[in-house]
């Protein structure tokens, strides 16, 4: 299929509230530097996970409380935090003004897709099912309806800023920041909308976290030493570190962010979604490779560009056994062998899988590291994995400067989803 | 327990919720908690549990239904207390 000609998207807002920095700016030093957010969780001990290490955002209620209403606090989780956070300050980062309340305009040129992979399980856990199971649901009061649904991440956004073009939140498990990302461009592209704020949001919860330890997934090795435990492509990978945070992207019409001499960080070329259909070694929680390989090669026709012109890839690289397989659909799809696979980095090496939000969070880092001419370290992967140990020398253990015009980012999740973006640098 | 005191907490409770801080300057027991204070009236629910939690009472929902100003918070609360 030939894509129609569309608008061009680019992105000229970031915002992010990670586990290892808030803000973009921190955020950018913290890449820089390897930080790890990794860190104990009091909580995950005392009710005998096997992992007792994740990735919780710090300092974030006297971020909120120095933003936000108090009002407006009373009625925010903590994903509803965390994505207001992102999303104020990507809006901002734009050089757009934040509406005071009173104000009635509406802007509808301008949208929000806002993913969540659990949505207010924080909430339903804290409140809706202790307070109903004791019989005492009238003092649920007004607010858990908003925190629990779904759709309540965007919704909070759009009241704060006055969007009132599409607004919604997406869901595809691990796959949910990008994919909101591509929902928004989308968007754009076909001119229906003129800004989209575009990202994924994840709260730290035990609740959200349970499940996945159950499934022996979590890593359960390093609970000593928190930094060392988020291991993408080690030999000593067992398993992902949760984690939780925002990340936020200002998508905008190339005119429109021209008309008002916006700073532009980079474009986005293409993007693509798929899946593989639960087929070809594929199910609710493996990715069909070739739905994989299909879906980066779409992101590059939707982009025209030759796979041989990307400059670094941002891996999905969770530190599960999928790591060696996605390092193979890499090469495959980018027509590439171990002597010439552009840079891999893993940002959850740093702050963990931050799951709805890790996509998102990803591409605000993929988005600076294009920008600022930069690959931050995947940490913690010294022993390289056997089966990617031939692809080794492209691992940067250290943060170095590179010239990167063309990086690739890709999110893959539970239900055998994929979505991938190419992000330009920007040269005018 | 003096009306003035409750009167003071009932403000206190309502206060985050206003979303008309001129109206707040100048709160009495005739201030509308809708019409005057401006507070959406999908957050009464929360205004009612925090006067229950502050004044460890239960209010029924009939009597929810009676209280349209800061005196009529007030003088539900002083009733309750006895």
């Amino acid at each position: 299929m030939t894509p129609p000609q569309t608008r061009r998207v680019v992105v000229t807002g970031l915002g992010v509230v990670a586990p290892n920095a808030n803000g973009v700016r921190d955020f950018e030093l913290a890449l820089r530097k390897g930080r790890s957010g990794i860190r104990s969780v009091e909580v995950m001990a005392e009710q005998g996970f096997g992992c007792r290490v994740g990735g919780v955002p710090q300092g974030v209620d006297e971020l909120a409380e120095s933003s936000f209403e108090e009002d407006e606090l009373l009625t925010m989780n903590m994903s509803h935090r965390y994505a207001s956070l992102a999303s104020v300050e990507a809006w901002t980062d734009a050089g757009l003004e934040r509406p005071a309340r009173e104000d009635d305009r509406v802007d509808w040129d301008s949208g929000t897709i806002l993913g969540t992979g659990i949505g207010g399980m924080d909430t339903i856990a804290a409140k809706v099912v202790p307070l109903t199971d004791a019989g005492k649901v009238r003092r649920l009061g007004s607010t858990a309806v908003e925190m629990v649904m779904a759709s309540g991440v965007s919704a909070r956004i759009s009241g704060q800023l006055a969007l009132g073009n599409q607004v919604t939140t997406n869901s595809s498990a691990c796959s949910t920041g990008t994919e909101a990302i591509t929902l928004g461009a989308e968007r754009i592209q076909r001119g229906l909308a003129e800004r989209m704020l575009c990202g994924g949001a994840e709260a730290a919860s035990h609740y959200i976290w349970a499940g996945f330890d159950s499934m022996r997934v979590l890593c359960r090795d390093f609970n000593d030493e928190p930094e060392k435990a988020s291991r993408p492509m080690s030999a000593t990978a067992g398993g992902f570190v949760p984690g939780a945070g925002a990340g936020v992207l200002l998508l905008e019409s190339l005119e429109s962010a021209q008309a008002r001499g916006a700073r532009i960080r980079a474009e986005l070329l293409g993007f693509a979604v798929n899946c593989g259909g639960h087929r070809g070694g594929g199910s609710m929680t493996a990715p069909n490779p070739e739905g994989v390989r299909r879906c980066v090669r779409a992101a590059l026709d939707a982009s025209g560009v030759d796979p041989a012109e990307i400059d670094a890839i941002n891996g999905h690289l969770t530190a599960t056994g999928a790591d060696p397989s996605e390092v193979a659909s890499w090469a495959a799809a980018l027509e590439r062998t171990p002597e010439n696979l552009p840079p891999l980095v893993a940002t959850k090496s740093l702050i963990g899988h931050t799951l709805g939000a890790a996509g998102a969070i990803e591409s605000v880092a993929s988005v600076l590291m294009v920008q600022e001419g930069f690959l931050h370290p995947s940490i913690n992967c010294e022993d390289v994995h056997p089966e990617i140990a031939d692809y080794g020398a492209s691992i940067p253990h250290e943060g170095r400067d590179a010239d990167l015009r063309l990086l690739i980012k890709a999110g893959f999740g539970f239900g055998d989803v994929n979505s991938c973006l190419v992000f330009r640098r920007w040269e005018g | 327990m003096e009306q003035s005191e409750v009167m003071e907490r009932v403000v206190k409770i309502l206060t985050p919720w206003a979303k008309n801080p001129d109206a707040l300057e100048s709160v009495g027991m005739d201030t509308n908690i809708l019409e005057d204070l401006k507070v959406n009236s999908a957050r009464l629910v929360d205004v009612v549990i925090a006067f229950e939690d502050d004044f460890d009472i239960e209010i029924a929902d009939e009597d929810v239904d009676t209280v349209n100003t800061v005196g009529d918070a007030v003088r539900l609360i002083l009733s309750k207390k006895g």
